[in-house]
């Protein structure tokens, strides 16, 4: 009698956990298959866009001028030069303003008090602002606006308007990673500093930045990753696109996603090759700057 | 600090003046230092005062010749029109905001979702290290990409599969949108996932629950603030998309449900009307900052929410 109900019990319970493993299955299988819609989508993104756009790719591509009138001897190198000083300007901008904020709201900053936090919710606000709204402000503020910044150009379209719209797009995320960065260096070495009698920015610019630098560096990488590939900002401030002469820094400017823009609303199929090649060039940039970080995460991180 | 002595005196001769501390040139300049970066971090705030003041300043003279109510219950939209057919408004391209933004969150929640509980709470470490920076990638793509991809190979491709679409419309855009917006969704998921402590899963294994029961029934509401703010920050992130609606989704605001023909939001709009370039002053310059300063507001109030979901999650766990 006691068997028979033992049986039934034990029954009832393989039952239920045979039911249980079928349901765990098909949880599983379902996550998976969002992870696999997720990279397929990708996968499909870098198969066009290569397809579309390798037979375009050749270093005359990346020397020449673009043309809409003869798009078969159209190029990139206005756009690619205007990206690249577009970088060097963005980086000129964030890493000092961006490590110094860092270091004072995690190194100075009380964080009692009211103004600190404000600015502390300020910045996660702004890192989740529309681009858009930021392209606003460079368009009314920097281009057209009071700020005269040395006389350069001011009330054009420049690429020193459009460094500094950028560079106050991706200040918020080098704030934020930087942060991260130095409070990851444990207090016992600016403890063991200070007790060596150095102050408190010996300590910081001796023993702090040194040990977050790689921290640092990878969340400059990117930031201004983040910053090259921005279309909408350059439109507002006024990047010019086909732009047949290189940029200067205080004169017209365009920048490779600028000229994508441009080519994709071309009517002519051949434009759409083109933008596919601009976009491999884009594409390569940007995974040039994250192996650059990833190497430095691995390779400098500290164990503490 | 120089009148340091007195108080010292008056409190015996115990503590002589040199040990209280003095105003040497090196404190005077970690002053100066102090001060420097505290600059810096004023910056942002700055940066924030500088998009009300110069959205509220424009805005202002927009309102002083248009209308409030006009703009913000009108249902015409064709404000760069000339003469009579001139109309501010502003509910068709809200509605083509919100819509699409829906339409493409109903893709990114369960995929974002999906990937994010994976990640943290399936996969094994092989398969993190390898999905993880997959995932960061797509994050990584400029939108303009997507723009691109929409364009010439997703609407092509829902086309062949027998969907009546224009060229131009909002179902192909609204889409890639969700997945433009998954890796936000799973990041902040799966870091909230891994947030929650151990011992609530061993818990329920104690007691007989399976698997998914444990992730569906224990670790998924313990994280819920946090995959909250990751779903605010990825419907924020879908309302202030630009480029890609701006290249595959046309340029007409509409107040219908129909997808298959052209959409624009707030920000492809604005993007498009700075194109042409447009002389200061005049109305069409005007509206790109009312609806500016529209969409900023939506954006404000929902990245408020999210970072006192983050905050909420953080704090019980950390």
């Amino acid at each position: 009698m006691a068997t028979a109900e033992q049986n039934i019990a034990r029954r009832a319970v393989e039952r239920a956990s045979s039911g249980e493993r079928t349901k765990d299955l098909i949880f599983r299988a379902s996550l998976l298959l969002c992870l696999l819609i997720a990279v397929a989508f990708l996968a499909a993104l870098f198969i066009t866009t290569l397809n579309d756009g390798v037979g375009f790719l050749s270093l005359d591509f990346l020397t020449s001028f673009p043309s809409t009138v003869r798009p078969e001897t159209s190029g990139v190198q206005s756009a690619l030069i205007g990206t690249l000083y577009l970088m060097v300007l963005v980086a000129a901008f964030i890493v000092p303003v961006g490590v110094a904020s860092a270091v004072y709201l995690e190194e100075y900053a009380d964080a009692t008090k009211w103004w600190n936090r404000a600015i502390e919710t300020n910045i996660q606000n702004l890192a989740s602002v529309p681009s858009v709204v930021y392209g606003i402000l460079g368009l009314a503020f920097i281009v057209r606006g009071p700020v005269d910044i040395f006389g350069l150009g001011v009330g054009q379209p420049t690429l020193l308007a459009g460094a500094l719209t950028l560079g106050l797009l991706v200040l918020p995320v080098v704030i934020i990673v930087s942060r991260e960065a130095i409070r990851a260096v444990p207090p016992s070495i600016r403890e063991g500093s200070l007790a060596l009698g150095a102050t408190q920015w010996q300590t910081i610019w001796k023993q702090v930045l040194p040990g977050a630098l790689p921290g640092i560096a990878t969340g400059v990488i990117l930031a201004l990753s983040r910053a090259i590939g921005e279309t909408a900002p350059l439109i507002l401030v006024g990047a010019a696109a086909n732009l047949r002469f290189n940029p200067q820094v205080d004169g017209p400017f365009t920048a490779l996603p600028a000229q994508i823009l441009s080519a994709v609303g071309q009517p002519d199929a051949v434009f759409q090759n083109i933008a596919a090649a601009a976009i491999i060039v884009l594409l390569v940039i940007l995974l040039l700057m994250n192996s650059v970080a990833i190497y430095l995460r691995n390779r400098y991180e500290t164990k503490w | 600090m120089e009148a340091s002595s007195a108080p010292a005196a008056s409190r015996g001769a115990v503590s002589p003046s040199n040990l209280t501390r003095t105003r040497t040139r090196r404190s005077v300049g970690e002053q100066v230092i102090k001060g420097l970066l505290a600059l810096a971090a004023l910056l942002s705030v700055l940066t924030t005062t500088g998009i009300v003041f110069t959205l509220a300043r424009e805005a202002v003279s927009f309102f002083g010749d248009v209308p409030f109510g006009d703009f913000f219950f009108g249902t015409k939209w064709t404000p760069l029109a000339g003469g009579e057919s001139q109309s501010f408004g502003v509910l068709p391209l809200i509605w083509s905001t919100m819509y699409l933004t829906v339409i493409g969150l109903l893709v990114a929640i369960p995929i974002g979702l999906g990937v994010g509980v994976y990640l943290a709470e399936y996969a094994t470490p092989t398969i993190r290290k390898i999905f993880k920076p997959v995932v960061e990638l797509l994050a990584g793509i400029p939108t303009i990409v997507f723009g691109f991809f929409a364009l010439t190979f997703f609407t092509p491709l829902l086309k062949d599969a027998g969907i009546d679409l224009q060229i131009f419309n909002g179902l192909s855009a609204a889409i890639i949108l969700g997945i433009l917006v998954v890796p936000t969704i799973a990041s902040v998921a799966e870091d909230a996932l891994s947030s929650v402590p151990q011992a609530l899963r061993e818990g329920a294994f104690g007691l007989g629950a399976a698997k998914w029961q444990v992730v569906v029934r224990v670790v998924f509401p313990a994280a819920l603030s946090g995959v909250v703010a990751g779903l605010v920050l990825g419907a924020s992130r879908a309302i202030g998309e630009t480029v890609l609606i701006l290249v595959a989704a046309g340029n007409n605001p509409n107040l219908s449900f129909d997808l298959t023909t052209a959409h624009q939001n707030m920000a492809a709009f604005i993007a498009n009307t700075a194109r042409a370039d447009i002389s200061a002053g005049s109305v069409a310059y005007g509206t790109i900052f009312a609806v500016g300063g529209t969409l900023f507001l939506i954006t404000f109030v929902l990245n408020l929410f999210a970072i006192r979901f983050v905050r909420k999650y953080r704090q019980i766990y950390e």
